[in-house]
């Protein structure tokens, strides 16, 4: 289970390398934490594993199955097992976080289920639990364009956290928190991650929040990853090379500079699967 | 390990906008009911048998359309009379869209640029003139249409003078909009300088607005086309009243024929106004 | 501004384009034409004699007749007509959400174009010719007026449901999507809510315009203060006639008004 990407090669519509020969794998249950400079891919590479984006060329299984073969009704039925998290969540601004939150499950839900609850909410228990785990259950009927960014941003994490998919993939799930919120954030999804056996990969810009939370650390610069490594393994001298075009000191989420070893022992495989 | 935040059993919560929408619904509920009953709201009456008898009958003589010489030189002669009905109507709202324009554009008010003499009764002229040109909006032109057919009999004449009032006091809030939402400087400074009312409008705001104002009062014209057919059923003459005749005897064919043509006058008009538009402009 | 600036402005607004000339030219003989066709009918309209009859006429709608039992009977033909406007703009909103679907694009192309083509023609026959069809399919009375608002309107409403539609964002629908939600929940969920608040500001205007075009179908036999207004002035009762067109008016202004409060605390709140 988990994903495995081999050899793949994906292209902007502008022509520009997105993906160059990737190939990486992750089990059930694994987390994996996605680090590295603006446009460098992990965006992309996020949405080819939820399935909305075709690769150009290589192989793709997510979950055990090749995506791509599957009928329209299978595919439906994977993508249900799959829950996005979106840097800017994508929610209407007049919907209430109630409705945002439930409709995580639209997917397993019945035709009458999903219109009832547009009528009164089918689970508000459910989803306030959800929104309970990131403090914001007093929300819980607000307007979504009547929430702040961070807040925002923590309903389109309950509404993955409610879905209970298999596989978790965040795409800069809390760039618009404080440092404390981003843990209590990602603290909540690792666990939820955890107690299900899901696996989780999550795109982060705060290198201190992946090196903290996640215990393999892929670096992707320029749509090829530069290393696949635990944190330990990470010195600043990997970092600076990884974030070289971008800034000369690591981005991190706490104000305090990164701790690291500055130059680690000097056989360091860069680019190895974790097996 | 896993941390949850354990809810305590009195805390069953319930959907707070739920009271407001039920009573919301229950509101329509009960203001629709009177609107279905005055409005004979009755769908079965589509299949009772007189009318579906009078319909099917109606629209069966549809087909073949009324294509004899004779009935197509009647209809080509209508066609002209809405298209001059419509040209007429909208030259002399035309004409009395100016004057009133004028006396109401506050660019041009002396009241605007300061106290001076005369300024009170120009307000007071202003607000005069806003009111009549509500009134005078207010009334929709078929009731006017009606009302001059009653007057001056059926015929053409109460469709141009229908259009004339209604649409002469449309254009004339118009203009004064866009008039007022011009660059104003140019007339001010000509009204300062000392320059009668006339010449500050002509040489001050007129340059700047004209393109607006010619492209608006085209696309006047062709909804002036359109009223002129519907005033037609009312006796104000052109292919409305001819339509009307067409009906009331129960003629699909020429019915038929004149729908056709109606659309492509309109079709027409479109393409006109658009060349015009872009022309003038 | 000196005086130098203004002789400026004399320049610009005395240069005239040839093409300007030849289409003022074209306008100038389209306009004098058409009054020389007419003319036989306008005469009667330009002399000094038909003026003052005109005057007179329209003097004599003075003052209006407010008896208690005329100004019932104008009442009661103003709830129909009242109602007339409100059903056929409900219906007309119905139907016009229906066809707004595909005429998105949202199921192709070809279902696009014909349901545009569909909603086009309903709206390009003005209501009153509608309405004498619709007297004809229903029978006179009310119910044709408001089947006639219904099917002009829904051409008018059923472009401007689908312009909003092609227009709303598609990140919420395809975010669902890419959960498993089906098309159709994932439209309820993602795309309705960002085109409601339009939907309804849209319907509510175009019920302003409806209530005046209510009161006119009666001339064709829909009922209402149309229909009323209609046999006054066949009858030559001018004074009647003067309640019923006040009646339209102050109609017109109170659903102007209910318009107005309902847009704003619909599409705010």
């Amino acid at each position: 289970m988990g994903f495995q990407l081999a050899n793949i090669v994906l292209t902007y519509p502008n022509g520009q390398r997105a993906l160059s020969r990737i190939t990486l794998g992750a089990g059930r249950g694994e987390r994996v934490a996605v680090i590295g400079p603006s446009g460098a891919g992990k965006t992309s590479l996020l949405r080819l594993l939820g399935v909305a984006l075709r690769p150009d060329d290589g192989s793709v299984e997510v979950l055990g199955e090749a995506p791509w073969r599957l009928s329209a009704r299978a595919l439906r039925r994977m993508r249900s097992h799959i829950g996005v998290v979106y840097q800017k969540p994508p929610l209407p601004g007049r919907q209430r976080a109630i409705t945002a939150i439930l409709a995580g499950r639209l997917g397993r839900w019945p035709w009458w289920r999903a219109i009832g609850s547009l009528i009164y909410p089918a689970d508000i228990a459910g989803a306030e639990a959800q929104l309970a785990r990131l403090e914001l259950a007093d929300r819980l009927f607000e307007r979504c364009d009547r929430l702040s960014g961070g807040q925002l941003q923590r309903v389109g994490v309950a509404r993955v956290l409610y879905q209970q998919p298999e596989l978790i993939l965040a795409d800069e799930p809390v760039s618009a928190m404080d440092p404390t919120l981003a843990n209590l954030t990602l603290g909540q999804l690792v666990d939820d991650a955890a107690a299900r056996s899901a696996t989780l990969v999550a795109s982060l810009h705060a290198v201190d929040l992946a090196l903290r939370w996640f215990p393999r650390i892929i670096g992707l610069r320029a749509g090829e990853v530069v290393f696949d490594l635990p944190p330990v393994r990470i010195t600043e001298a990997l970092l600076r090379d990884l974030y070289a075009a971008e800034t000369s000191v690591p981005p991190t989420q706490a104000p305090e500079p990164l701790a690291l070893p500055a130059r680690g022992p000097r056989h360091v495989a860069t680019g190895c699967k974790s097996e | 390990m896993q941390v949850r935040i354990v809810l305590s059993a009195n805390t069953q919560r319930f959907d707070p906008a739920a009271r407001s929408r039920a009573t919301g619904f229950v509101i329509a509920l009960l203001v629709l009911w009177p609107l279905l009953v005055w409005s004979q709201f009755y769908p079965a009456s589509l299949f009772e048998a007189r009318n579906l008898v009078a319909m099917g009958q109606f629209l069966g003589s549809f087909l073949p359309p009324d294509m004899s010489l004779e009935f197509l030189r009647y209809v080509m002669r209508s066609t002209i009379e809405t298209v001059a009905i419509a040209t007429s109507g909208m030259s002399l709202a035309f004409l009395i869209a100016v004057p009133l324009t004028m006396a109401n554009t506050r660019a041009l008010s002396i009241a605007r640029i300061g106290p001076g003499p005369g300024w009170r009764i120009s307000r007071v002229l202003h607000v005069i003139l806003r009111g009549l040109l509500v009134a005078l909006r207010g009334v929709p032109e078929l009731v006017w249409a009606l009302v001059f057919v009653r007057a001056l009999g059926l015929g053409p004449a109460a469709g141009v003078l229908a259009l004339a009032i209604t649409y002469g006091g449309m254009l004339a809030k118009v203009y004064a909009e866009i008039l007022e939402s011009s660059d104003t400087e140019a007339a001010r400074v000509l009204l300062q300088a000392g320059s009668g009312r006339t010449l500050a409008l002509v040489y001050g705001l007129l340059p700047v607005a004209a393109s607006e104002i010619v492209s608006y009062t085209v696309y006047r014209w062709e909804c002036a086309l359109r009223a002129s057919v519907v005033m037609g059923f009312v006796g104000a003459g052109g292919l409305g009243q001819l339509m009307d005749q067409s009906m009331k005897m129960m003629n699909g064919g020429e019915a038929a024929t004149i729908l056709v043509v109606f659309v492509l006058l309109v079709l027409m008009a479109d393409a006109v106004s658009a060349a015009l538009r872009k022309g003038l402009a | 501004m000196s005086s130098k600036a203004a002789l400026s402005l004399d320049h610009r607004a005395l240069r005239i384009c040839t093409k300007c000339l030849f289409a003022m030219a074209l306008l100038a003989t389209l306009v004098v034409g058409s009054f020389a066709y007419l003319s036989l009918g306008l005469e009667r309209l330009f002399t000094i004699d038909a003026v003052r009859e005109l005057a007179r006429f329209l003097l004599s709608f003075f003052p209006p007749d407010v008896s208690s039992r005329y100004l019932g009977k104008t009442a009661k033909a103003a709830l129909e007509t009242l109602a007339v406007s409100a059903v056929g703009t409900l219906l007309a909103a119905a139907f016009a959400l229906l066809l707004a679907l595909p005429a998105s694009g949202r199921y192709g192309s070809v279902l696009r174009g014909a349901t545009r083509f569909v909603l086009n023609l309903l709206r390009s026959v003005p209501e009153l010719i509608w309405a004498a069809l619709m007297v004809l399919a229903a029978g006179l009375g009310p119910f044709a007026g408001t089947l006639a608002l219904a099917a002009h309107t829904s051409g008018v409403l059923g472009r401007l449901f689908a312009e909003a539609l092609e227009n709303a964002p598609i990140a919420p629908a395809a975010a669902l999507v890419e959960a498993g939600a089906s098309p159709a929940p994932a439209f309820l969920y993602g795309t309705l809510p960002n085109v409601v608040p339009q939907f309804l500001s849209y319907s509510l205007y175009r019920w302003e315009i409806n209530i005046r075009m209510a009161a006119i179908l009666g001339f064709v036999g829909a009922g209402g203060l149309g229909q009323m207004l209609y046999f006054e002035l066949s009858l030559l009762h001018q004074n009647q006639a003067c309640t019923v067109i006040i009646a339209m008016l102050l109609l017109a202004a109170l659903v102007d008004g209910a318009s107005a409060m309902l847009r704003r605390r619909l599409t705010s709140a």
